[in-house]
C-alpha cells in the first residue's frame, strides 16, 4: 500500500515538474555546454528586468527612464554617443557648423527606412521639429528646439538648422528621436499625438521593431532585419516589469532575467560572490552620470556665509560616506561635471576631512560654543540648528543624512532630518525653496553646459537653480560657454566654472555613484567604456551553443 | 423585499455623489498635481507645456467646477483619458487590470472559505483540544507574518532552491508557444505562490469567525433537541448547526465583496502581477485624477451594491428577518 502511494506521489511530482517545465532552475544547476565555436550567431532572447513599466511608446512625450530605454531600441536620432561619449553619426552621416555657430547642416543617410518600409527623409526631421515646438505637444524636454529659428530641407537628404543665438549644444540635442511624418502628420495637426496608433504600435527606424506591450507585464521587441547598420544579432528583447528589487534579484538567481540595469551596492559586493553566480553572470562597473549632493538654501543668512559652507565641507568625510553608504562603489565628486567628459577637471580646491578646521571656520563666522552644551551659537546665543530634508523611498539618501547629521554634530551643529514623500517634497519644499538644506541628486549630460542649474536667472519655481546661487563671473562664463562652438575655448570656460563652484560651494558635491549592471555570461561582445555597456547592444551576440531561448 | 431593495438603491445615488466629491476634494488637495511628470527634476525640462495642458484639462478651475465637469461626463459613462503619456481611456486602463485582480481575489476567497469553514467548525466542536490549540496557533502565526517576507522566503525556496514554481509574473515568456493545457498549467503554477501567501494571512479572520459563531450555535437549545431526537452528530453539526453558524459569516462575506476589486499592492509588487493595487497606488503617486476617480466610482458603487446584496442575502438566509417584518404588520 505504501509503495504504491510513494510511486504515485513520485509520478505526480514528475508530472507536475513536466507541466511546470521549470525544475532545477537555480543558477546553481548544471549548465550543459555542447562543444562548438564562439563565433557571432543570430538568435536568442535578451530578458531585461525593469522596475517600472513604460508610460508610452512615443518617448518624446515621456520623462521616465523605462520609456527612454525601450524607445532607444525602436527609434534613432540624427546623432548618437559612442563609447567614449563623443558624438557619432546615426541617421545623419555628417554635419558641420557655420563659422558663427548659428547654422548647422546635417547630411542624412540615404539607406534608412522606417520599419513599415517608407524611406526616412529630411521631411521627417522637419516634421519632428515642428511637432516638438507645437505648444499642443505635451513633451517635457523641448528647450533645445525652442532655441531654433528655423529648419529647412533644401533636398530630401539635407537639413539646415538656424539658431537664434549661437548654441553650443546644438548638435547634442539632435540625438532626440525622429518621428515618422507619414504616420503622425494627421494626429499632430489635431494635437492628438498621445491618441495616435503610434503610441500603441510604434514604427521607428531603430534596430528593433515593436511586437507587443502587455501593460504592467512586459514589452517585447524583435530584431529589425532592415536596420541600416545591419541586423542586430539578438533576435528578441523582452522587458519584464518587476517592481520589487528583491524579486528581481531572485529572478536573477533563478535565471529568469538576463540583465539588471544596476544592482545595489550590497548585492554587488556581498550577495553575488559565489562561484555559480560568477559562472552564469558577468558583473560590470562604470561611473554613472548622476551625482548626489547636499544643497544649501543660500537665502538663509547662515548658509549665505561661505565660511560656514566650507566648514561643513571640512566636517564631512566623503570617503566615509562612499564606503558606508555605497560600499565604496562611487567616486568622489568635486563639481557638477561628469567625470570622463571632455570638460571635466579635478584640479579644483579640495576640502579634506578636518573637524578642527571646520570648527575654526565656524568660529570665524561667529559660531562658537558659548554655552558649553556642545552646540555652537551665534553672538545672540541662538544655536546652530537646521533641518535637513530628503525624499522618502531612497535608502541611500536617508543613510547619507544620518551620517552627515552625526559628523555635523561633532563640530557643534545640530541637524534634524525630515524624510518627505516625493511629490510633496518637490512641490512644497524644493520648488518654493522652503528648505534649509536638502540631499538630492542631479543628472549630468555629456555637454558641460549647466546654465539651467547655475545661472542666477534660473531661480523660478520650475527652474533648476535650487540653491539660489548667483555669481556674476559664473553667469558670464555660462553665457559665453553655451554660445561658443569652439571646443578649446569652452574647455577653458568650464574649467574656470568648476574652480569657482569649488571655491563657492553652493552645494557639497558628494559622489558619482557607479552603475553596477549584471548580464548573463552567455552574451558576448560586451565592453565597458565611459558610456557604459549598452552603447553597442546591437553587436552583442550569443554563440549558437549557448543560446537559451530559441522559440520564435 | 423589493421595496426595500429599491429604497436602498435610491439612497445610494446621493451617497455616491457625496463620496466621489469628497474624494475629488481630497486628492486635489494633496500637494503636487497630475502634470508634474512633465516638469521632472531635470535641467532640460521646459515648463510652458505644463501650463498649457493645465488650462486644457481645466485644472486651473476651482475644485467644485472641476468636479462638476467630471461628473457631467461620468453620468454619460465617459470616464475620460489618463493624464499620463500613454493617453489611454481610463476604462481601458482599469479593464486591463481588473480581470486578473478579480480572478485572484475570488479564488483566494474561495480557498480561504474552503479552508476556514472546516477549520472553524472542527475547532468549535473540539474546543480546547490539541487540534483546536494547534490550528489557533497556526492561523495566528499566519495573521502575524508579514506577507512580503513570507512571499520572498517561499519564492526563494520554491523558485530558486527547488525550482518547482516560477518566481514572478503571470505567464512564462514562451506562453504563446505552449499547448492549451500547458498554458493553463503554467498559469496555475504562477498563481500558487501569490494565492498561497495571501491565503495564509487571511485564514485567521474567517476561521475565527466561524469558530466563534459555531460555538454560540452549539450551545443553543435546538441543538440539544436535535441530539435528543436521535439525529447523528454529523447531521446535527453539519446541517442544523452549520447553517445557523454561517449567518455572521455571510455578513462578513458581503462586506468583503468590495475588497474583491482592490489588490494588495505589496503582493502585486513582489510577484510582479499587473493588478488594480499597483494601478491605484501608481495613479495616486502620479496624481492621475481620471484613473483615481474612475477606480473610486467603481469601488464605491460596488461597496454600496454589496451592502444591499448582503442585507438582502441575510434576509433570505435567515427566515426570522424575513418573517419578522411581516408579522409586525
Amino acid at each position: 500500500m505504501h509503495r504504491r502511494a510513494r510511486a504515485a506521489a513520485r509520478l505526480a511530482l514528475a508530472g507536475a515538474c513536466a507541466l511546470l517545465a521549470a525544475c532545477g532552475r537555480d543558477v546553481e544547476g548544471k549548465d550543459e555546454i555542447a562543444p562548438g565555436s564562439d563565433a557571432p550567431a543570430y538568435g536568442d532572447t535578451f530578458i531585461q528586468a525593469s522596475i517600472g513599466d513604460i508610460s508610452g511608446l512615443i518617448p518624446s512625450l515621456t520623462a521616465d527612464a523605462s520609456s527612454a530605454e525601450v524607445g532607444s531600441l525602436i527609434y534613432d536620432g540624427l546623432v548618437r554617443y559612442d563609447k567614449d561619449l563623443n558624438l557619432a553619426p546615426a541617421l545623419a552621416e555628417s554635419w558641420n557648423f557655420s563659422e558663427d555657430c548659428r547654422e548647422l547642416t546635417f547630411k542624412l543617410r540615404r539607406d534608412v527606412k522606417w520599419q513599415d518600409g517608407e524611406p526616412f527623409t529630411a521631411a521627417d526631421v522637419l516634421f519632428t521639429y515642428r511637432t516638438m515646438i507645437d505648444p499642443r505637444t505635451p513633451a517635457p524636454f523641448k528647450e533645445a528646439y525652442l532655441l531654433i529659428k528655423d529648419v529647412e530641407a533644401p533636398d530630401p537628404y539635407t537639413v539646415r538648422v538656424r539658431y537664434k543665438e549661437p548654441y553650443a549644444r546644438a548638435v547634442d540635442a539632435w540625438d532626440d528621436y525622429m518621428l515618422p511624418r507619414h504616420l503622425l502628420e494627421r494626429y499632430a495637426a489635431e494635437g492628438k499625438l498621445r491618441e495616435s496608433p503610434q503610441n500603441a504600435h510604434p514604427i521607428g527606424t531603430g534596430p528593433y521593431r515593436f511586437q507587443e506591450w502587455r501593460t504592467g507585464e512586459k514589452v517585447v521587441l524583435v530584431a529589425n532585419p532592415d536596420y541600416y547598420a545591419g541586423r542586430p544579432y539578438i533576435s528578441r528583447v523582452v522587458y519584464r516589469v518587476i517592481p520589487s528589487q528583491a524579486t528581481v534579484f531572485l529572478e536573477l538567481k533563478a535565471r529568469g532575467v538576463d540583465f539588471v540595469r544596476t544592482l545595489t551596492a550590497f548585492q554587488y559586493t556581498r550577495q553575488t560572490d559565489y562561484p555559480a553566480f560568477r559562472k552564469a553572470y558577468n558583473k560590470f562597473r562604470y561611473p554613472s552620470a548622476y551625482y548626489t549632493f547636499l544643497g544649501f538654501n543660500l537665502k538663509d543668512p547662515r548658509f549665505a556665509d561661505r565660511r560656514v559652507r566650507r566648514a561643513f565641507a571640512h566636517a564631512i568625510n566623503k570617503r566615509e560616506l562612499i564606503e558606508g553608504v555605497v560600499l565604496g562603489l562611487a567616486r568622489e565628486a568635486f563639481g557638477p561635471i561628469r567625470p570622463g567628459t571632455w570638460a571635466y577637471t579635478e584640479d579644483v580646491p579640495r576640502y579634506d576631512y578636518d573637524p578642527a578646521k571646520a570648527r575654526a571656520l565656524l568660529a570665524e563666522a561667529g559660531w562658537k560654543d558659548r554655552s558649553g552644551d556642545g552646540i555652537v551659537e551665534d553672538k545672540d546665543g541662538k544655536p546652530f540648528a537646521f533641518t535637513l530634508l530628503t525624499n522618502q523611498g531612497n535608502d541611500e539618501r536617508r543613510k547619507l543624512a544620518e551620517i552627515i547629521q552625526q559628523r555635523l554634530r561633532d563640530v557643534g551643529v545640530k541637524v534634524d532630518i525630515q524624510v518627505i514623500e516625493w511629490a510633496a517634497f518637490i512641490k512644497e519644499y524644493v520648488r518654493p525653496r522652503r528648505f534649509d538644506a536638502v540631499i538630492l541628486g542631479l543628472g549630468t549630460g555629456v555637454d558641460p553646459d549647466q546654465y539651467a542649474v547655475w545661472h542666477s536667472s534660473q531661480t523660478g519655481p520650475d527652474q533648476m537653480n535650487r540653491t539660489g546661487y548667483s555669481n556674476p563671473e559664473v553667469d558670464r562664463l555660462l553665457e559665453i560657454g553655451r554660445a561658443s562652438c569652439n571646443r578649446q575655448e569652452r574647455v577653458k570656460y568650464y574649467h574656470r566654472i568648476q574652480e569657482i563652484l569649488a571655491e563657492d560651494l553652493p552645494m557639497l558635491f558628494l559622489y558619482f555613484k557607479d552603475e553596477l549592471p549584471v548580464v548573463s555570461s552567455r552574451f558576448h561582445g560586451i565592453k565597458v567604456a565611459p558610456a557604459g555597456i549598452m552603447y553597442n547592444f546591437t553587436e552583442w551576440y550569443v554563440p549558437r551553443r549557448l543560446q537559451r531561448y530559441t522559440a520564435g | 423585499m423589493l421595496l426595500f431593495a429599491l429604497r436602498r438603491l435610491l439612497v445610494s445615488i446621493p451617497l455616491l455623489i457625496g463620496i466621489t466629491f469628497i474624494s475629488y476634494l481630497v486628492i486635489s488637495l494633496a500637494p503636487g498635481g497630475p502634470l508634474d511628470f512633465l516638469t521632472p527634476e531635470d535641467p532640460n525640462a521646459s515648463p510652458e507645456v505644463k501650463e498649457r495642458l493645465i488650462r486644457e484639462f481645466g485644472l486651473d478651475q476651482p475644485i467644485p467646477v472641476q468636479y462638476w465637469r467630471w461628473l457631467q461626463r461620468v453620468v454619460r459613462l465617459d470616464f475620460g483619458r489618463t493624464f499620463l503619456p500613454d493617453g489611454k481611456p481610463v476604462l481601458t486602463k482599469i479593464g486591463e487590470r481588473l480581470p486578473i485582480t478579480l480572478f485572484l481575489n475570488i479564488v483566494e476567497l474561495l480557498v480561504i472559505l474552503g479552508l476556514a469553514v472546516p477549520i472553524g467548525v472542527l475547532s468549535a466542536t473540539r474546543q480546547y483540544s490539541l487540534y483546536d490549540k494547534i490550528t489557533t496557533i497556526f492561523v495566528f502565526v499566519g495573521f502575524a507574518t508579514p506577507d512580503f517576507w513570507l512571499a520572498l522566503l517561499l519564492m526563494f525556496l520554491f523558485g530558486v532552491q527547488l525550482g518547482w514554481l516560477p518566481i514572478s509574473g503571470l505567464r512564462s515568456l514562451n506562453w504563446e508557444y505552449l499547448s492549451f493545457w500547458r498554458q493553463q498549467g503554467d498559469f496555475i503554477a504562477h498563481l500558487i505562490l501569490p494565492i498561497g501567501v495571501a491565503t495564509f494571512g487571511g485564514l485567521a479572520g474567517f476561521s475565527r469567525y466561524m469558530r466563534q459563531s459555531m460555538l454560540e450555535v452549539i450551545r443553543q437549545d435546538y441543538i440539544q433537541t436535535a441530539r435528543a431526537k436521535g439525529l447523528s452528530e454529523q447531521t446535527v453539526v453539519g446541517k442544523h448547526a452549520l447553517r445557523n453558524a454561517l449567518l455572521p459569516v455571510v455578513t462578513v462575506l458581503g462586506l468583503s465583496l468590495p475588497g474583491l476589486i482592490g489588490g494588495s499592492v505589496i503582493i502585486e509588487s513582489i510577484f510582479a502581477i499587473p493588478g488594480m493595487g499597483q494601478l491605484m497606488v501608481q495613479s495616486v503617486f502620479a496624481r492621475d485624477y481620471p484613473v483615481v476617480m474612475g477606480n473610486l466610482v467603481i469601488v464605491a458603487s460596488l461597496t454600496l451594491v454589496a451592502n444591499i446584496v448582503a442585507d438582502l442575502a441575510y434576509g433570505l438566509v435567515d427566515p426570522r428577518i424575513r418573517l419578522g417584518g411581516r408579522r409586525r404588520r
